[in-house]
């Protein structure tokens, strides 16, 4: 599988990365090498076997859904970069 | 370097018990160390007036007699556990400026045994890299010199590079590290020292930067098989917090390091011994395999017949998950943000600015493996060779009671010796991914050195949440091979 730049551009806007032309160039001959490497996984015989989901194969425990923890706003935006009046704030959104 | 800075966490308990040594004096040691090494760049932060406030509590608490297991042992933390305080980066730009407001599950656990924490050790950004070269604070030097050119600045491995470099260079008497696909193992290996990586789910990730949440896993990095054993006795345990955290008992680890591995049935993986093993490694391997059998051990070859597609496979779910997981860094909520026009604009000029090289490769084939029309070719092609890779493991170990392969394929390499294609970079990691895939436990042990007196670490792997095997066997080859050697700059 060779991927090409515009591939490779619109790859960078589905993961929110704004990258300079050149570099969108240089990554399509990267990304294609990577993606050749793993194309060898097509030998690979995998009939009838089941994806892997669970590392330590346990049931996910459960617990009440009910409020274990929070009531400090300050806390939670002490990193914000630009929090104002207890929220987050963004670029507007809405016309 | 001092006395105090050589000793093992085991022998400095004893002396801090028998109050021959306080955990202040053997902290500020450990602060002057690390401030005359700090060419080697290991730590991202330091933070000595933090130590010395712990060390102090240590000694009070060593006089009341309530001294927790690592009670003023200074070590190092990976700065990629959250640290309420602290800054912690994960070697990122994007979280250069990040000061979590809590603690992470396992530098809590450390916190609460009494360990003393001298600062945060540098990684690979976001731990993806083998070479703690993708740090966006610089690469780490690793205090090891070739023979033939004592000029040429090597690698300690990564990602766990910094905790590599500290414990290797008597700087931190352990630290933690993480390992997704060989990241404690492949630096312990680098650097001449014990890296151990418990089973998935031992260790709790609460609070520990996410890469690839299937994969990751902390463990000990320490100059001993024993103090491997007391740190990971103080970070594991179930955790409610984390939803992976196994909740089985957690056994006394040292207490598995008998010294009788009579009996014991060791594979010898024939698929990890491939056309262009070096001869150096394929030789450290035999004379380890010896060394097993001398103490009454039996070797016994064994296949894992989908070996040669674990790297294909990590890397399709590593960069998958790395890039779900680092979704979050926006810009909005905490870490750097780069204003722009609208939200996407702002969300992408971030994000662009924010990682590095290695790190935006990832994501984009992360993004490419799970984007639709792509995911089941790829993604769900990758986990089911994984449940293959694993299925191999648990044939494997009906008949055998532990693994021995080497960790890495080579000695470190000096900084700036590598080609810029990233798939002969991760060929470091081709014999630590395999187990990180199944989950399985994996510790290296220095044993030898190379031809240009560089040290190299082989392999033990076991069973799902049997550490104990795993380190009565590494307690044994350590024992057996006897490894003194030190790097530039150390005497002992």
């Amino acid at each position: 599988m060779s991927l090409d730049k515009d591939t490779v551009k619109k790859l960078a806007t589905l993961a929110r990365l704004d990258l300079p032309e050149a570099e969108l160039t240089h990554l399509a001959g990267e990304l294609s090498n990577i993606m050749q490497f793993v194309e060898q996984l097509g030998e690979v015989n995998t009939d009838g076997v089941a994806p892997m989901t669970s590392v330590a194969h346990m049931t996910l425990p459960r617990r009440k859904d009910e409020v274990t923890d929070g009531g400090y706003p300050e806390r939670v935006l002490a990193n914000a970069p630009d929090a104002m009046d207890g929220f987050y704030t963004v670029p507007k959104v809405v016309e | 370097m001092s006395e105090l800075t050589n000793l093992t966490i085991a022998d400095a308990r004893a002396k801090l018990a028998k109050g021959e040594i306080s955990a202040v004096e053997l902290t500020e040691a450990h602060i002057l160390a690390m401030e005359a090494a700090r060419g080697l760049n290991a730590f991202v932060t330091e933070t000595p007036e933090l130590a010395l406030e712990r060390a102090r509590e240590a000694d009070a608490a060593q006089q009341k007699g309530e001294a927790g297991l690592l009670s003023g042992i200074p070590l190092g933390i990976k700065d990629l556990f959250a640290t309420e305080g602290v800054r912690t980066t994960a070697s990122s730009k994007i979280l250069e400026n990040f000061v979590p407001p809590y603690e992470s599950t396992i530098s809590a656990n450390l916190k609460k045994a009494g360990a003393v924490m001298l600062g945060k050790t540098s990684l690979d950004e976001f731990a993806m890299g083998s070479s703690n070269m993708t740090s966006a604070f610089g690469p780490v030097i690793s205090p090891w010199k070739r023979k033939s050119n004592s000029n040429a600045q090597l690698v300690p491995g990564g990602s766990s590079g910094g905790s590599a470099s500290a414990v290797s260079a008597r700087i931190a008497m352990g630290a933690t590290g993480t390992d997704t696909g060989g990241s404690i193992r492949q630096p312990a290996s680098f650097c001449g020292i014990v890296g151990f990586k418990p089973t998935y789910g031992r260790c709790s990730r609460w609070g520990t930067i996410a890469f690839a949440s299937s994969l990751d896993q902390a463990g000990p990095m320490t100059r001993t098989v024993k103090d491997a054993a007391l740190m990971l006795q103080a970070m594991a345990g179930h955790d409610p917090k984390d939803s992976t955290s196994a909740n089985i008992a957690v056994p006394d680890f040292a207490a598995a390091m008998t010294g009788d591995i009579r009996g014991l049935k060791i594979g010898i993986p024939k698929e990890y011994r491939p056309d262009g093993l070096s001869a150096e490694i394929s030789k450290l391997w035999d004379d380890g395999i010896e060394m097993l059998k001398a103490a009454g051990a039996t070797p016994v070859e064994i296949s894992l017949p989908h070996t040669k597609y674990a790297l294909a496979t990590y890397y399709i779910v590593a960069p998958a998950e790395c890039s779900s997981n680092l979704a979050r860094y926006d810009g909005v909520r905490y870490g750097m943000r780069v204003e722009g026009k609208t939200l996407d604009e702002l969300y992408a000029k971030t994000r662009a600015a924010g990682f590095g090289q290695e790190v935006r490769r990832r994501i984009l084939i992360g993004t490419y493996v799970l984007s639709a029309g792509y995911y089941d070719a790829y993604y769900t092609k990758a986990q089911k060779v994984r449940a293959l890779i694993a299925e191999d493991f648990r044939k494997a170990f009906e008949t055998v009671d532990a693994i021995l392969t080497p960790t890495a394929p080579s000695a470190a390499f000096g900084l700036g010796e590598t080609n810029d294609d990233p798939v002969a970079m991760w060929l470091n990691d081709v014999f630590t991914v395999p187990a990180s895939l199944a989950g399985l436990p994996g510790i290296s042990v220095p044993t030898g050195l190379s031809s240009e007196g560089l040290p190299l670490g082989l392999q033990l792997l076991g069973r799902p949440f049997d550490e104990e095997t795993v380190l009565k066997v590494a307690g044994v080859l350590e024992s057996a091979a006897g490894f003194k050697a030190t790097p530039n700059g150390v005497e002992i």
